[in-house]
């Protein structure tokens, strides 16, 4: 048996970029090379536009379940989701104030609302909330949507980026599109051998990317592929093959995700860290490439909750995704008061119920510390079917 | 408690407006369910389709007790507790026969107008009930206004969707041909009415105030939120109004309340966040048993901002529709929200503001604590704050309620008494 030495090394460096508030590794780049850093709430933007001009684009998914919130308390009552009160402490705490800017996506109206008081927190900062179109007609949502991406490249610029030139451009969506084939084979590999990717090692990675720049996010991802597929002292253990989905924006602690994988749970697909899965397929990098970027969200991004599904069936992704993974379960794994996420599924249910396909539901925030009561639940979610399950 | 002229006509419009849903199976009528922030009313009544307003009916079965009951069928059917009451309110209605606010049934919607402005739950509320009626979905994305101005990418945004997407889709639904004379003529009327709304809305300056203008005002704006915008009855019901409230102010009268005629006028407030439907009245009491009336709110402004000059141009019908859309409260960026209330304090000379921070609407709520603290800042009157729900009677509670209230009251008087001295 051999163990790909460098492992551990390659996960401990992971590991540190993940649990570093202070963005260390941001912090070094910025002294490097003098660019800007631009922050981004989950789900997606397009990082490439951010690339293309210069500027490092840095992903940020709330705290964990380390950071104590004090300031972050006092701005929200206690039905809205924990995400913006870290977000807002480790603002207010000054652990993020190497950005230079934040650009808040339309995901629903908290994150919207986060933006109105980041813009009157930090009125020095660039502060961009992203709208995207609900219509995907080229011609009426692709258009606003181009404009929206024109206005935020003038307004990086503004602040001493380079100017948007579309050879760049290019250059940058194809450096993306490698990150995400990367990603995709990741997610394919965990599908075949989960035993080799375990969910909770895959996902540091994951998060470790979104304070490098693309060009490093590439050799992380690639060389971990290297080891876990040389990695074969992992064998296969007799666990259930589930589905998570529901945690697209604040992220559950990663001792949840582990105790999932204890009680006997193999995650083969997942919602976690979408901003690289978003775009399903390569962006052309022929042809004009801010077109080639609205054309890519218009019709070829996944059928997310904060989506309008205009064509098609609501959960019929979902479906397609259980069967393409393999799931033999589905986990509705949401954060609590998330509206995208809940409201999204009872009609999620009841597709997978079309196929009787089993699933269980539980709610976490990003603080929760303790996991008995879902290791409970899911292990005996896990138990069910591997004992009772048709196949 | 002998009824106002304008609500003798209001009562009846809406009377006769769930009269003719509740025929509609039979007279081949056809509806289409819609939001009250960003609504097409003129649009709809420009191919005669009949206007549903969900939002309107949860409130309405809340102030009729009727909520507890819906809400809990609907989370029995898998509907999580943390989300928009409104919606399962709804959704337990339409479980329960779809029986309307006048006691008769609903009729299903031939089309659901998705009006996404400002809420994003608007959305999910409709694929959830596109699911259950199978019927297509006319959707118009607004965009929100962060910076507080519309811009020419975000009209033409609207106005192309309406031209190209929800004007067809509503042909094909109604079987009637786009008629832009028939629009203009709803319009012009729809301005009318939204001149004397105006009137009444700003009569809160005057001392004492004629009007209470959250409590009171949900019924003022009730016609024009809901089915009758753009319509003669509209135009009617606001004059009546208007003449009405002039003739308090002449005879230097306060609000009505549920009650009678309010006493004196001992703190003047402007009030934001929707108000609690399952306890209205109980609610409203509160303020009123202290002197304490409501000159300036925001809930009377999600379905449009006409006090800041906005009227609906016929002119310019499509343009001036997504002018409306964009503008809606709810739209609106923080900072615009924060300005706004500052300036409804100074120029309504209030006393101080108070927020009634729904649990389930993000929209409004996400943010309020920022902006208490913003608002005190800018206009140096104090805040209050207060939590309750829109629809569930579990998150209304009454002590806790009244005890912050009153609290609030007493600091306003010592504050005063301490300027006195």
């Amino acid at each position: 048996m051999t163990r790909a030495p460098d492992l551990p090394a390659l996960f401990d460096r992971a590991d540190g970029l993940y649990r570093d508030y202070k963005l260390g590794a941001v912090r070094a780049w910025k002294a490097r090379t003098g660019g800007l850093a631009i922050g981004y709430m989950p789900i997606y933007i397009p990082c490439e536009l951010l690339h293309a001009q210069g500027v490092l684009p840095v992903g940020l998914m709330g705290a964990r379940d380390d950071l104590e919130i004090i300031k972050g308390d006092a701005y929200y009552q206690s039905y809205i989701c924990h995400i913006p009160r870290s977000t807002i402490e480790l603002g207010l705490n000054g652990n993020i104030d190497c950005l230079d800017g934040l650009i808040f996506p339309a995901i629903c109206d908290v994150i919207r609302n986060l933006s109105g008081i980041w813009q009157t927190l930090f009125p020095d900062k660039l502060v961009r909330y992203l709208d995207v179109p609900q219509n995907f007609s080229p011609d009426i949502g692709g258009r606003f949507y181009r404009h929206e991406l024109e206005t935020l490249c003038a307004e990086m610029a503004g602040r001493g980026a380079r100017p948007y030139d579309p050879e760049a451009l290019s250059a940058s969506i194809a450096l993306y599109n490698r990150l995400r084939r990367l990603v995709r084979d990741l997610y394919a590999l965990r599908q075949e051998a989960p035993w080799k990717v375990p969910t909770s090692e895959l996902y540091i990675m994951l998060r470790a990317t979104l304070v490098l720049p693309v060009e490093e996010a590439i050799d992380l991802l690639e060389e971990y592929h290297a080891c876990v597929e040389a990695a074969d002292d992992r064998q296969p253990l007799d666990q259930a093959r589930v589905l998570l989905t529901g945690s697209f924006c604040e992220q559950p602690p990663i001792g949840l995700i582990r105790t999932l994988e204890r009680s006997g749970c193999y995650i083969v697909d997942d919602d976690f860290v979408q901003v690289h899965r978003w775009i399903k397929s390569d962006i052309p990098v022929e042809g004009d490439p801010l077109n080639n970027l609205v054309q890519a969200f218009l019709s070829d991004a996944i059928a997310s909750s904060t989506r309008y599904i205009d064509q098609g069936v609501k959960g019929a992704e979902l479906l397609d995704r259980v069967r393409i993974s393999g799931a033999e379960g589905v986990l509705f794994c949401a954060p609590s008061f998330c509206d995208p996420a809940l409201l999204d599924q009872p009609m999620m249910v009841r597709a997978v119920e079309t196929t009787k396909t089993p699933w269980t539901a539980f709610k976490y925030s990003e603080n929760t510390g303790q996991f008995q009561v879902i290791r409970e639940q899911a292990g005996t979610f896990a138990d069910s079917i591997k004992l009772w399950s048709e196949a | 408690m002998s009824k106002d002229q304008s609500q003798v006509r209001q009562k009846d419009m809406i009377a006769r407006h769930f009269d003719r849903l509740a025929a509609a199976p039979d007279t081949g009528d056809k509806t289409a369910y819609t939001f009250v922030p960003g609504n097409l009313t003129e649009l709809l009544l420009s191919f005669d389709l009949l206007p549903v307003l969900p939002e309107i009916n949860s409130l309405q079965s809340a102030m009729r007790g009727k909520t507890a009951e819906y809400i809990a069928l609907a989370e029995k059917f898998g509907h999580s507790e943390d989300v928009c009451t409104y919606v399962k309110s709804d959704i337990g209605m339409m479980k329960s026969g779809n029986i309307g606010p006048t006691g008769q049934r609903l009729p299903d919607p031939d089309v659901l107008l998705l009006s996404y402005t400002g809420c994003f739950t608007f959305l999910k509320w409709f694929e959830l009930l596109r699911e259950e009626y199978h019927c297509p979905v006319a959707m118009l994305h607004v965009p929100y206004q962060p910076d507080g101005r519309v811009t020419p990418s975000m009209r033409d945004y609207v106005v192309k969707q309406l031209r190209d997407e929800v004007i067809p889709t509503l042909e094909r639904v109604s079987g009637r041909a786009y008629d832009e004379d028939r629009l203009k003529a709803h319009l012009a009327l729809a301005a009318q009415a939204e001149d004397d709304l105006v009137w009444v809305l700003q009569s809160a300056k005057h001392r004492p105030s004629p009007i209470d203008a959250y409590f009171g005002a949900v019924y003022y704006v009730g016609p024009i939120f809901s089915a009758f915008r753009g319509t003669q009855a509209a135009v009617e019901y606001y004059r009546a109004l208007r003449s009405e409230i002039d003739e308090r102010i002449r005879e230097g009268k306060g609000p009505v309340t549920p009650d009678g005629e309010m006493g004196q006028e001992r703190f003047r407030v402007v009030v934001e966040g929707p108000p609690n439907w399952t306890s209205f009245r109980q609610f409203w009491k509160m303020f009123s048993d202290e002197g304490a009336v409501a000159v300036a709110s925001t809930y009377t402004k999600v379905g449009g901002m006409y006090d800041l000059g906005f009227r609906h141009d016929p002119s310019r019908p499509l343009e001036t529709l997504a002018e409306y859309c964009l503008g809606c409260y709810t739209n609106l960026g923080l900072p615009t929200r924060i300005n706004l209330l500052a300036q409804y304090i100074k120029e309504y000379e209030a006393d101080g503001f108070l927020i009634n921070s729904v649990k389930s609407c993000n929209s409004f709520s996400a943010g309020q604590l920022h902006i208490m603290r913003e608002v005190e800042r800018i206009s140096g009157r104090p805040g209050g704050f207060i939590e309750s729900d829109l629809v569930d009677p579990r998150y209304f509670s009454a002590a806790n309620i009244k005890n912050r209230l009153e609290s609030y009251f007493q600091m306003l008087e010592q504050k005063r008494m301490g300027g006195a001295a």
